[in-house]
Parts: C-alpha cells; structure tokens; sequence
C-alpha cells in the first residue's frame, strides 16, 4: 500500500504539489496538520509551550546579519524533499522592480551576509544583474544558493563559476549523498553525475580548493524520513569519498534537517512517517539551538518582496508579525521589535545541533 | 488488550521501564549510552555491530533503530546489508557447527 503510494508521488514528482493541486499546496493544509495530530492529542508539546520551558517564548530577532532572497520559485528541478515546492512550473519569479527595492535595502542595512535563493535563482532573468550590482554594495558574505545540475542544464549556464568568481560570490550547494543512488533518488535520474560534473567545474576556476578564497560549501539533507547524523563526521565522509572518487575539493559541509512541510510533509505523510518523524524531532530537541535558529539574525523576503522569519515561514506563508510587512516599507528598527512566528515545523530547527542554511546552529 | 505482540509506538515508550524500576533502569541507560560513544571503535562500527546483532536476536525495535541509525549516519545499505551477513553467517556457522557434535555420537553409538 504504502509503495504504491511511493509510485505515485515518483510518477508525479515531475510536478509540483501547486501544479497537481495538491491539497498540501494550500498552506492552511500544511499548518492544520502542523497544529493537529499528536500535538493536539497533547501526546507532544507545541512548540511555543516547549521554548517556554526554558524561558525563550515569545521568540525574538537579535541583530540582523542575513538577508536571504528568494528570488523565484522556479526550478530545473523537482527533489522530492523540497520546501519551496520549486520546479519547471512554478513562473513566481522577482521582477527587477523588487530588486530595486531590495538594493536599496542591501545598501543601507547592517547586515553582513546576502543570500539570494530560490529556486533555481539562476534562472530568473535578472539574476546577474542583480549579482552585479549586489555584489557593489560592500556586503562582506554574498552566498548564492546553486543547485549545481543549474550550470550543466543548459549552455548559457556553463559560465556560471565564472561569472560567480568574477562577483567574488560564496557557493552553497546541495549534494544528498556522496553516492549515485541516494541522490539520483532523492533530486532525480543523473543528478548526481550532472553534480560531479559541476563541482568539477566549479574547483577548476579555484571554487573549494584548500587555500582558495573562493568559498564553496556543500549542503546535505537526509534523503528521507531521517535527521542528519553528527555534521563533522559527514563532513569526513564526504570529503574523502569526493576526493577519491572524483578528485572533487570543497570547504565545509553543513547538515540541515528537513522541516515538515511543503513535499517533505507531503512525502512524510504519503509514507507513513509523518508521526514518528515529529516524534524523533521533539525528541531531538536541544534548547540551547533554540538561542541561535536562523530567523533570529535573518530576514527573508520572497519574490514579491514581502518579508518573513525565515524561508520556511515563507512557504507556510506567515508573513512577519510587524506594522512592516514589504519591503517597500523596509526598517530594520521596527522589524526588530516583532514576535517570531513559531508552529511546530520550528521543531526541525531545534533538533540535535540545530539546523539552519548554515547548518547546525549549537 | 493490544491485537499484536509487538507495536512500532512502543519503542519510543522504551525509557518508560524507568519508571518501575528508576535505579536499574537509569543504570542500562547509562551502560548502553557510554557504549555507542565514539572509543576504540567508532560509532558508526559500532552501529553496525549493533545492526548485525540486533537481526541474530531477532529484536524488530533494534532492527528499526539501527537501520534508522544508519541511515543518520550516512551508512550505505551495502554496509548495512554486509553487516547483517555478517551476523547471519555467525548465527548458521553456530548451528553448523554442531554437526561436528553429531557426528561424532553418531561415529560413538555406530559399530
Ligand atoms: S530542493 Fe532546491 S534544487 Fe531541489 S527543487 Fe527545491 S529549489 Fe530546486
Ligand atoms: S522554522 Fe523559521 S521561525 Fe521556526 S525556528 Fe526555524 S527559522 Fe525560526
């Protein structure tokens, strides 16, 4: 039963839950279950009542340091993990107009790290303009999240490294496994040999290499129903298994849990694993992670330019708790007075070492 | 009462057994934690180990625990596979082995 439920969601993952009209395309869907089940059972505590525990609600931003940029929702492809919901269908992409406004931002916020995501954000036209003139703004971390097959998909790609050595950009890309099957499995047929094949390309302009500048960093999320194991040690076997196999360098690993919504909850539930997934996320939970999850230094703004706590709380679509909600309206001191917007997918930032895009936070 | 000997929910009521006995159970607890500390061998041998023998006693609970266990910790299901061989190959050499004792109250009792 169970497989052939498995069957189905393969067949579809070409598409994402919004072209399939899925009912989990429906954010209040996703947030209904996040609230129900075994927490409305009172089998396990909300998330609120748990950070209250140790004194930490209502959650609150500290200075901000990160502004991550989702500039689209569309994908090259479609990884069944997928928190954005990304794919080949999705046409949410940031106009130049937004861009504007988030430049204008970029110039005049403290924050120290840029972060423009998607997606693939390769793909939105305005992608190197805006890496251009971001790239002017003094920002000390400008990260740009590829997902590596981006740069072999298509020849007006190839260039990509560089064009990202040439802005001084910092890599961060996804890499499930240092295997063909469990990556292939989890993002799609020939994922993993397209990823070698770039990574490769990226250390031949000097991406990665030990004494390099140029930062190239991997990111790894369990392929399943599964937390991450401990990062260093990941880290330890990917970088020897990259380098003996395909004499592929890169700097660190960092491990990122999956949070339980959009096509992971959809795969979590379709499989059965949604109650001892939260289970072993409430279990895993450590409080001092709770001091540094990623909305306490991070504003997220989405392609129409509006802002939320993180990338997660963009796709529950809970926008920030503030008088400013847009861009537009942009101020760093009101923004700083608001209540982070907490459901129980926060869980999945506080397991174990934490979890955010820069991987374990304690 | 429950239709099934076993249920996937009760492993995670496992530190329950705590609370008729605090003193032993808190003691195991202790014990079994220290023993899949990193050490002589590393964790992730030692999730192996703990995979192989937990198929030779046949414990579904530990079966699903190191399997996911595994899986945390980037193990290969060839490794996984491997190990569980590995316990298999013990478990018949074991039986097999006692062939050697029937043979030989064969070759006694045998003019
Ligand atoms: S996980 Fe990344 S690469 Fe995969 S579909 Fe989502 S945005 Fe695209
Ligand atoms: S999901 Fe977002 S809001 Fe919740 S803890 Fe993580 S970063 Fe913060």
């Amino acid at each position: 039963m169970t497989q052939s439920i498995l069957t189905d969601i393969k067949k579809a993952a070409k598409k994402s839950l919004k072209a399939q009209q899925d009912a989990l395309a429906n954010t209040q869907k996703q947030l209904e279950i996040l609230n129900g089940g075994p927490f409305e059972d009172g089998e396990l505590p909300y998330f609120k009542d748990k950070i209250a525990e140790t004194g930490q609600f209502p959650l609150k931003p500290k200075t901000l340091e990160v502004l991550q940029i989702n500039v689209g929702y569309m994908c090259n492809q479609v990884c069944g993990h997928c928190h954005v919901d990304a794919g080949p269908d999705r046409k949410e992409i940031m106009t130049r107009e937004t861009m504007e406004q988030c430049l204008e931002v970029i110039r005049n916020t403290g924050a120290h790290t840029l972060d423009l995501t998607g997606g693939a954000p390769e793909m939105n036209p305005d992608f190197r303009w805006f890496v251009e003139e971001a790239s002017k703004a003094g920002i000390k971390d400008f990260i740009v999240r590829s997902n590596l097959t981006i740069i072999l998909a298509n020849k007006k790609y190839h260039d990509l490294p560089e064009f990202f050595k040439k802005h001084n950009v910092h890599v961060v890309s996804s890499m499930p496994h240092y295997t063909r099957g469990k990556t292939d499995k989890q993002r799609g047929d020939g994922v993993f040999d397209k990823s070698i094949k770039a990574l490769q390309m990226l250390n031949e302009v000097g991406y990665g290499m030990p004494e390099s500048d140029l930062r190239l960093d991997l990111v790894y999320n369990p392929s399943g129903a599964f937390l991450p194991g401990d990062q260093a040690a990941m880290e330890h076997d990917f970088k020897k298994a990259l380098k003996e196999d395909f004499d592929i360098d890169f700097h660190n690993l960092f491990a990122i849990t999956n949070l339980p919504i959009s096509r992971f909850l959809d795969y979590l539930i379709a499989s059965d694993n949604y109650e001892d997934y939260m289970y072993s996320l409430v279990e895993a939970y450590n409080p001092a992670a709770v001091e540094n999850v990623m909305c306490t230094n991070t504003i997220s703004i989405s392609w129409d330019g509006w802002l939320y706590d993180c990338d997660f709380n963009q796709m529950l679509d809970l926008k920030v708790a503030s008088k400013v909600k847009h861009i537009k309206d942009y101020n760093d001191d009101i923004l700083s007075n608001r209540d982070i917007i907490i459901s129980q997918h926060c869980y999945g930032c506080t397991a174990g070492a934490g979890s955010s895009c820069q991987g374990t936070v304690a | 009462m429950a239709k099934s000997y076993y249920d996937p929910a009760d492993l995670r009521k496992f530190g329950k057994i705590t609370e008729w006995s605090e003193e032993l159970g808190n003691k195991f607890f202790d014990y079994y934690g220290k023993v899949f500390e990193e050490g002589a061998l590393s964790a992730r041998e030692k999730s192996l180990i703990a995979l192989a023998v937990s198929h030779v006693v046949k414990c579904p609970y530990c079966i699903d625990a190191y399997t996911k266990d595994g899986l945390q910790r980037g193990i290969t299901k060839e490794e996984m596979m491997e190990a569980v061989h590995a316990g298999a190959a013990i478990e018949s050499g074991a039986t097999l082995v006692h062939g050697v004792q029937m043979m030989n109250k064969y070759d006694k009792l045998s003019m």
